[in-house]
């Protein structure tokens, strides 16, 4: 990368990524982004094993009257956005149960009326709130406070996956067995739930609502192609998501464009080289494997 | 009915113990007043038409379907408990997993391990010979690295009966084990449940093939929504049973001799 760059002549690897250093709005966003990142990516493996994209699309949106309340009332915002992520996926099982009306629909139906939820009291309740902010993001203006925050989540949430991570695996691969064996399902289910919560509002802070769900399933599923063995799978996913986060602050800065589609993009483009190269899986088949 | 009066009496310490259990999906009855009582070293078969039951019969066993009359025991105390403590272990009908799931094939038997294991799931050196010895009985050893998504049918099916077994339960539940797989395989798992039986364990296995129940099953089950008749093999596979079993029409199997020992 670096050579490439001073091909360039004029701009050297000092002025691209040392110079932005010197800001402490920077160095904030890139640690604030590459822990997200990091952590969103760990997750994303579950979410594309499990098959619950829609249900990270879902949980993200349901957030968004959480954080409103939870500002507004001087609370810490992951806490209403846990209440309200984890109450948005309750009531999904709730309706699925008792209606007639398939899974998807449900969720679509629960997490759509929960973001207009969020966009009406955001509209109403008085704050200083920037729906701009929860909407796209802004690791470039995140706050001490946030900052903290976004820490502390973090870490849970890495801990409760590290903790957990063969039940979790179990469970996404095959929870008949998981209960056949004495493991409480429900728990599992509910706790990666939990973390998902979480996760969706840490990754709030850097790309925002909208493109959470990008941070919650573009990893896994780019590492996903590239291997056959979850303990790697888990390691791509956090260094490509991780990697693209802090690129795509750089890029936001050097060319100042929208942080958010930047870290997204450079995400996306890592999955297309995955999806076209990939040794095994991807389309050009570049090498031949045999088995 | 026919009931199998050898261990009615007596008190069943280790085995499986269903007294009259019922079952509907929501209000449509798919089994009733089955009881079952099964002692150890034993193979017991299940036999019935499709629709009859038999998944319905395991899964209650297993407590993923909650009985809405009947109690069960398996070695004495509940389900729950079994399951904890590591004394039944189930292969279902098919394993519903996605098999394109980054796991290979030591990683899924492994799983059987996770009961006996810590919170943590960190294997030791048991652990790792259960898994080891667990292969070398299905003849899966060479193929342990392979991701589980790259074996065939039959291989796969192999590797969750292994699984199973590295669990060292004492009570296996078996649905519909042979289908789709080979002769070898088939041959390969006929041996085994008898190895099974020989090391004192409880198997009660469902299945298609008449073959097999007279080849292996100690006891029999006819069932039909409801046990139609339970026994020694040797008494229970008659033709008339069979019959009733498959609603008046006698599989062609029936003309092969009957039960022999
Ligand atoms: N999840 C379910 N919901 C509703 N009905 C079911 C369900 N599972 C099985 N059944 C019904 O219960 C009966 C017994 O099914 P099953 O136990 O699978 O039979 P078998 O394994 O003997 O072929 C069938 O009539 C089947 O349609
Ligand atoms: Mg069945």
């Amino acid at each position: 990368m670096m050579f490439a760059f001073e091909a360039l002549g004029s701009i050297s690897f000092q002025s691209l990524f040392l110079e932005p250093l010197s800001h402490e709005f920077m160095r904030r966003a890139l640690l604030v982004s590459a822990l997200v990142g990091g952590v969103c990516g760990l997750l994303s493996c579950y979410m594309t094993l499990k098959g619950w994209a829609l249900m990270g699309d879902a949980v993200s949106h349901a957030v968004m009257p959480g954080v409103v309340v939870a500002y507004a009332l001087g609370l810490p915002f992951s806490i209403g956005a846990f209440v309200f992520g984890v109450g948005s996926v309750a009531l999904i099982g709730f309706v699925k149960q008792k209606s007639r009306i398939k899974e998807d629909t449900v969720i679509g139906l629960v997490f759509t009326g929960f973001f207009a939820l969020g966009l009406v009291l955001v509209s109403k309740v008085k704050s200083n709130i920037d729906l701009m902010h929860i909407l796209f993001g802004s690791p470039l203006g995140i706050s001490v406070g946030d900052l903290h925050q976004t820490i502390i989540i973090s870490g849970i949430v890495v801990a409760t996956l590290v903790f957990f991570r063969r039940d979790l695996l179990l469970y996404c691969f095959d929870p008949t067995h998981a209960r056949s064996i004495g493991i409480n399902t429900g728990v599992l289910h509910y706790l990666l739930l939990s973390v998902l919560s979480l996760a969706a509002v840490a990754g709030l802070q850097t790309v925002g609502i909208i493109l959470v769900v990008a941070m919650l399933i573009t990893p896994g599923a780019t590492a996903y192609l590239l291997t056959d063995r979850f303990d790697r799978m888990t390691l791509l996913a956090v260094i490509s998501s991780s990697l693209s986060s802090v690129f795509g602050v750089y890029i936001s800065f050097w060319s100042d464009i929208e942080t958010g589609g930047s870290i997204v993009l450079v995400q996306t483009v890592l999955f297309l080289f995955a999806f076209l190269f990939a040794p095994r899986y991807g389309i050009l088949k570049l090498q031949r494997f045999d088995v | 009915m026919n009931q199998f009066s050898m261990t009615s009496h007596q008190e069943v310490l280790t085995g499986i113990e269903a007294d009259q259990i019922c079952v509907d999906y929501n209000g449509t009855v798919a089994l009733y007043d089955a009881s079952l009582k099964l002692s150890s070293g034993t193979i017991c078969g299940l036999v019935g038409m499709n629709g009859a039951g038999k998944s319905t019969f395991f899964k209650a066993l297993m407590g993923f379907v909650r009985p809405s009359r009947g109690t069960i025991r398996i070695n004495g105390v509940s389900v729950g408990r079994a399951q904890r403590e590591q004394a039944v272990a189930y292969v279902p009908q098919s394993e519903g997993v996605d098999c394109s799931f980054p796991v290979s094939v030591w990683d899924v038997v492994m799983m059987g391990r996770y009961g006996a294991m810590n919170l943590l799931r960190i294997p030791r050196e048991s652990d790792r010979k259960a898994v080891l010895h667990s292969l070398e009985r299905v003849d899966l050893v060479d193929l342990r690295h392979r991701p589980i998504g790259t074996l065939s049918g039959g291989q796969r099916k192999r590797a969750f009966l292994a699984r199973a077994i590295a669990q060292r339960a004492s009570v296996l539940l078996l649905d519909e084990p042979f289908t789709g797989v080979d002769v070898r395989t088939e041959k390969l798992m006929a041996d085994l449940f008898s190895q099974f039986r020989r090391e004192g364990r409880t198997i009660l296995v469902s299945t298609h093939d008449l073959s097999h129940v007279r080849n292996f099953c100690d006891l029999v089950v006819l069932i039909n929504k409801t046990v139609l008749a339970y026994g020694k093999t040797s008494e229970v596979f008659t033709a008339e049973n069979l019959t009733m079993t498959f609603g008046g029409l006698p599989p062609n199997l029936l003309k092969g001799p009957i039960a022999s020992d």
